[in-house]
């Protein structure tokens, strides 16, 4: 497992040693692409690009999916991870701002039982 | 709601749990120790709802809070540490039903704003409350932060890589 995790660890770091590669991802950050379109946004051979591509697929950072002729590129299952961890993130955030309402809570609980107890008087 | 949902006996406090129901939806949900009543006023009066929507740890205050809890009408936070620079968040309110439900908009991101509903479920003199936000896209919901982690991680990436790179041709 810790040998998995270091190899992953260095395709992904020598994936990323690239800047073309680098901003392949970027580009596809903001919306998936085919292999022509990105050969042409970085200026590059069809050939070329399917290289950059396949290391950053072999890596799990991009993963490609061919319809008809066309192969598409999106960012790859590393994406879940990240969507784990925001997820993760953003359940410490509710769960702090629902500790401060549980103090609230409690307060107005006190405050009912008291004042009911004046009530009853 | 059902047995799993109640609080851990050990200790006392209820567990929160975040779900990301669809492409299109965030529920987090949480049981309090008291009646509807009291949980839904925490969330309708500002005074009490200013007391805990920040959380300590975020080291930001809100400035102010207003709400005109009925259907229609219209709420607004202002965040922030400087009163001239504050972080506005706003929308109206879609349903208003007291001790039960509340839907609002979020209006101050434009179209990409989520409606968010909250429900509050009585039960044995507990409330177990849902919080459900609805994005209009798949796009808009990873818009509002899940993704901002991608480019930040990029970000770290580069810096390093970079860094790398100067010292391996120095």
């Amino acid at each position: 497992m810790v040998q998995y995790e270091s190899s992953r660890l260095d395709a992904s770091f020598a994936a990323l040693s690239d800047v073309t590669r680098r901003g392949v991802l970027e580009q596809l950050g903001r919306s998936d692409a085919s292999i022509t379109d990105l050969a042409g946004t970085f200026r590059m051979t069809l050939t070329g690009m399917k290289k950059h591509v396949g290391v950053l697929e072999q890596a799990g950072l991009v993963t490609t999916e061919k319809v008809g002729r066309v192969r598409t590129c999106k960012l790859g299952p590393r994406r879940l991870e990240e969507e784990t961890a925001w997820l993760e993130r953003y359940r410490q955030l509710w769960d702090a701002r629902f500790d401060g309402l549980d103090q609230v809570v409690e307060e107005l609980k006190q405050k009912e039982r008291i004042d009911g107890r004046k009530k009853r008087r | 709601m059902d047995a799993k949902r109640e609080g851990d006996p050990i200790s006392m406090k209820n567990r929160t749990t975040v779900e990301r129901k669809s492409e299109r939806e965030i529920v987090v949900t949480r049981t309090f120790n008291a009646p509807a009543r009291i949980v839904f006023a925490a969330w309708t009066k500002p005074d009490l709802f200013k007391r805990w929507w920040v959380p300590k740890s975020a080291g930001i205050s809100l400035l102010s809070c207003e709400m005109d809890v009925r259907v229609g009408g219209k709420y607004r936070l202002v965040f922030g540490n400087d009163p001239a620079k504050g972080m506005e968040f706003f929308g109206r309110y879609l349903e208003v039903i007291p001790n039960a439900r509340l839907a609002w908009t979020n209006e101050e991101g434009g179209d990409g704003g989520a409606v968010t509903t909250v429900t509050f479920e009585e039960k044995a003199g507990k409330t177990h409350l849902v919080v459900h936000d609805l994005y209009p896209s798949k796009e808009a919901l990873e818009a509002s932060g899940s993704t901002d982690a991608m480019p930040e991680t990029l970000d770290q990436l580069d810096e390093l890589l970079g860094g790398l790179d100067a010292s391996a041709s120095s």
